[in-house]
């Protein structure tokens, strides 16, 4: 016989202003099996819990329904406290009366009728729930951080520092990510370069951190403490452990009409080529699509010059596969394609350039050597227009609903290095608003407008014509002063929105990991646990999360690099209980619990099966591994004959809801 | 035809290639053929028999077949081996046990619908130039032969055989059939049509549980309706919803598996169209995840067995309910 103790917390007001509590405690005492129903202010707290373990000697109970929160902020703390009075904590069910409920209903009847219903099934599970034991797995205590920015390189830093080894992947050639990019850094005006390359060598040197670039994630498997991923390393067609970076390549190479994605397309480098001079590993890399060696079979002139003999070919993409405690994304973002908005002239004119672009423009490496010409006619800009907000705070499909954050700070950044620079240059900034909340930041934006004299308006770019004389006609309107402006302009900056690298998503996919509409990875908690994933073991650092400035990205990364050591400093980690089984009787062997196995915890045995007539047959069914197993139920729903059945969430515990719920 | 495939058998029963032969054999009257194994070329002289009424689907039969020691010739039309190969796939039939002659298909014919014009006392029929002579106690009568095919051959898919060792006859081709015509019927019709056109159909249900019986993906070890565990266990029916929960929990189960080789709308005695509740399911998942076709192989994921970067988000399954 049951003996089920019913706790309905009130959370404050947080559940009783909507639910009331009494009524459902009241209605679940004469649920089947309970035998105490009492509501409480706050279950959590250290009186709450002491009334649970009270009732458990007092009443004997066999399981126990808290009625309060989602069980993802205090299933633990109730568990504990079963736990301490001598009750085995799988012995407790959650009945989620705040998120699900009182915190959606706005009239009482209604959210007290859910909570109540809520209730009643959680009674039904907990009637069906068996003590279960927990596990320990060991961790590996080795981290990988996928992205090899600003982000992925402090959080491998922090994390070599603390004494694991970790891996870096980078798509790209070499690590830097778009920071190596950027001319000067706000509020500081610090050169980029001059703060990131320190870190980018630092990484190399470090004996803990090992840098696969030109590599992908290609598989994730496994779970916290144990993954296994397999790593991708693209055929950069030059031997990394041969090359010397010394360059002699890329100068000698025949083909150099290839548009240089680091220079953002606005000059043009080699088919054999070392990203920047600063590179990290700086290793050459051949473009296969430009190669006339590759493409043609014909040419080999880098492999002539190479004095060390490190051109290669016929090398192939490699997959090297790895095991790790802990996984960090920090993928980053890109700026948005900006062809869309056809206004401004984008497509049409070359001087209508991107803020990144003019980063390019700007950067003493760039193609201009730093001096700011405009790329049509390599002539000075005299008149320069900055548009805010393009694609940012936008309620068609094709911009971004969010803030990109990060605009308003370096458009001031590059208006007051302009006017400082070549103070002969009108700056104009047209925006939506100015946003510069942090620290010295609206003093920044300040020392452009009253300092350096850069004229910021109210209102929108409402549309860039290119004119026969090659300026450019911008017409916006103040809204300020209600009138229509005419601009006669050398160049136009748009301030693209920011989007997470598209590398993301098929990431999240393989890391079982969530993200929100937009793509950014979601975190387990917005407040509470900002650099945590849902998924136990994976961390977000950087822009991958959200549009983020260098300051808070470099945060963010020390963060998650905090939350992995944290991982890895321990041995091992309790498992969870919760596993799928198999019944072998029903077993058909048919593999399809296999095939939906995100964590390989499913093989497959031949096993000796004593038939009713007394004969034996060799029967295929599967056979779970407990260790591996993460409980997430796929194989349980893909089983036809209903064989597979996972601890703790039963087929007939959740059936057993779904009645009470309907009763 | 038969009698090249009587021939084909002894060979291989004399051979010693196979141990047994999985056939159909004459039943009572010309047209309730059955299958059987036959395993003497006497009993195969006696009564192995295929002609336009041997419309049974050997596949499922081979599971038990191939359990036993040595190895079986299976006899199959086209849309047969699409049951073989999936229930290789599912692991529940042993490939190396079976060697499989393929032979032409339908479209075979329903002694029912011959009935159903109010023909009876039959004793016979002959298919000339299309037209049935039907050959009776009170004379001849005529139908056209196509009024009187199956229902699983009336849409056929395919007349190619995915498997076999060998052929008897030509192998033909996949058919662009209009199968979906009816679902897609059904789709347009309002909730409430809909309902009532599946409570019209479903309400004959009997539950004599042929349809799961036949089901080439019917396969389990104990059927959930069976078992007491899952909740849904076989009971006699306290209303009328169970029997269509029982269809459509049927359907689900087999989604994804089922071939559509229309064996349960074949056998089921009240005549209900099953086979457009499986139908419904093909035509989604292709909407969904791209053309699948089960058992065309033994080695493509089941779309819903596996999980690709661009497989739609839940939400538009979701939206595409909705009405």
């Amino acid at each position: 016989m049951q003996r089920i103790g019913v706790f309905v917390c009130h959370c404050g007001t947080n559940i009783a202003a909507t639910v009331d509590v009494k009524a459902v405690a009241e209605a679940l005492r004469h649920e089947p099996g309970v035998v105490i129903s009492q509501d409480y202010q706050y279950m959590c707290s250290e009186s709450g819990q002491n009334l649970i373990k009270e009732a458990v000697k007092e009443h004997s109970l066999t399981g126990i329904v808290v009625c309060s929160c989602s069980p993802r902020m205090h299933e633990n703390t109730f568990r504990k406290a079963a736990a301490a009075a001598g009750l085995n904590p799988y012995l407790v069910e959650i009945a989620n009366i705040r998120e699900q409920c009182s915190w959606i209903h706005k009239e009482i009847a209604t959210a007290t009728e859910k909570a109540i219903i809520l209730g009643r099934a959680a009674v039904a599970k907990v009637h069906l729930n068996a003590p279960l034991t927990a596990g320990e797995s060991p961790v590996v205590k080795r981290a990988l951080v996928i992205g090899g920015g600003i982000a992925g390189i402090q959080t491998a830093l922090d994390i070599a520092e603390a004494g694991f080894e970790v891996d870096i992947v980078e798509k790209e050639p070499t690590i830097g990510g778009k920071m190596a990019q950027i001319d000067k850094t706000f509020p500081t005006l610090d050169c980029a370069a001059c703060i990131l390359t320190p870190k980018m060598v630092e990484c190399a040197q470090n004996d803990k951190i090992t840098i696969h670039s030109f590599s992908e994630i290609a598989d994730v498997k496994g779970f916290v403490g144990n993954f296994t991923v397999t790593i991708k390393k693209k055929a950069r067609f030059v031997d990394e452990t041969k090359c010397t970076g010394c360059g002699l390549c890329t100068e000698k190479c025949p083909m150099k009409k290839v548009p240089n994605e680091f220079n953002m397309g606005l000059d043009n480098r080699t088919a054999v080529y070392i990203p920047f001079a600063q590179a990290v590993p700086k290793v050459a890399a051949i473009d296969p699509n430009y190669c006339l060696m590759l493409k043609n079979g014909k040419c080999g002139v880098c492999s002539k010059v190479c004095s060390v003999g490190a051109i290669d070919y016929k090398q192939t993409d490699k997959f090297v596969e790895e095991k790790y405690g802990a996984i960090v994304v920090a993928t980053g973002f890109n700026p948005i394609k900006i062809d869309k908005y056809e206004e401004f002239a984008y497509n049409q004119s070359p001087d209508v350039v991107t803020s990144l672009e003019l980063e390019r423009l700007m950067n003493a490496a760039g193609p201009n050597g730093g001096t700011l010409l405009r790329p049509s006619d390599k002539t000075h800009p005299h008149t320069i227009v900055f548009v805010q907000c393009v694609g940012s705070r936008c309620d068609d499909e094709k911009g971004k609903p969010y803030c990109s954050k990060i605009c308003c700070m370096y458009t001031a950044k590059h208006a007051m290095l302009i006017r400082e620079k070549y103070p002969d240059t009108e700056v104009y900034v047209f925006y939506i608003d100015v946003r510069t909340p942090g620290k010295n930041f609206d003093e920044f934006y300040r020392r452009a407008v009253e300092q350096y004299g850069v004229h910021y308006i109210k209102g929108m770019v409402g549309k860039v014509t290119p004119k026969s004389d090659g300026k450019l006609d911008v017409q916006a309107s103040d809204l300020l002063a209600n009138e229509q402006l005419h601009i006669n302009a050398d160049m136009v900056v748009l301030a693209a929105a920011i989007e997470p690298d598209k590398s993301a998503r098929p990431l999240a996919t393989m890391l079982t990991t969530q993200m929100d509409t937009n793509d950014f990875f979601t975190e387990a908690h917005p407040k509470l646990r900002p650099v945590e994933s849902a998924t136990a073991g994976i961390f977000l650092s950087g822009a991958c999360q959200g549009p983020k400035d260098i300051p808070e990205t470099v945060a963010q990364a020390s963060a998650a690099a905090a939350k992995a050591i944290g991982l890895l400093c321990k041995n091992s980690i309790t498992c969870n209980p919760c596993v799928a089984s198999s019944d072998e009787l029903m077993c058909n062997g048919c593999s399809s619990c296999e095939k939906v196995c995100p964590y390989g915890a499913i093989t497959y045995i031949d096993k000796e099966f004593r038939m009713p007539d007394k004969t034996t047959r060799i029967r295929r069914v599967a056979s779970v591994n407990p260790a591996v197993c993460q409980g997430c139920g796929a194989c349980t729903v893909a089983c036809p004959s209903g064989a597979m059945d996972l601890s703790g969430f039963s087929n007939s515990q959740i059936m057993a809801e779904v009645d009470a719920i309907c009763k | 035809m038969q009698e090249a495939m009587i021939k084909r058998a002894k060979e291989l029963l004399a051979d010693g290639t196979v141990d047994r032969v999985m056939g159909w054999k004459k039943g009572e009257f010309f047209y309730d053929h059955t299958p059987a194994v036959f395993t003497t070329a006497q009993e195969l002289d006696d009564s192995f028999v295929c002609d336009d009424f041997t419309s049974a689907n050997l596949s499922k039969y081979l599971i038990k077949e191939t359990i036993k020691d040595g190895k079986i010739l299976a006899f199959l039309k086209p849309c047969d081996t699409y049951s073989f190969n999936q229930l290789v796939k599912e692991y529940r039939i042993d490939r190396e046990k079976v060697y499989v002659i393929g032979i032409p298909g339908g479209p075979k014919l329903d002694v029912e619908k011959i009935k159903s014009k109010g023909i009876t006392g039959i004793l016979n029929v002959r298919n000339e130039n299309y037209t049935l002579k039907i050959e009776t106690l009170y004379g001849i009568s005529e139908m056209p032969f196509y009024e009187a095919i199956s229902v699983k051959c009336e849409s056929c898919k395919s007349k190619k055989h995915v498997v076999y060792d060998e052929l008897i006859g030509e192998d033909g081709e996949v058919l662009d059939s209009n199968r979906f015509d009816m679902v897609e019927k059904l789709e347009n019709m309002t909730s409430q049509e809909r309902y009532d056109f599946w409570r019209s159909e479903l309400s004959k249900c009997i539950r004599c549980n042929a349809c799961r019986t036949v089901c080439p993906a019917c396969t389990c070890e104990k059927c959930v309706f069976e078992n007491p565990d899952s909740g849904i266990e076989n009971k006699a029916a306290a209303d009328s919803f169970e029997e269509n929960m029982f269809h459509i929990i049927r359907a689900f189960h087999v989604a994804g598996r089922c071939t559509d080789c229309g064996e349960c709308s074949r056998v089921c005695p009240e005549n209900i169209p099953l086979h457009l509740l499986n139908r419904k399911f093909i035509k989604d998942i292709n909407d969904l995840y791209g053309t699948y076709q089960a058992g065309e192989n033994t080695t493509d994921k089941a779309p819903l067995n596996d999980y690709k970067m661009d497989d739609c988000e839940a939400s538009i399954v979701h939206e595409r309910g909705a009405e």
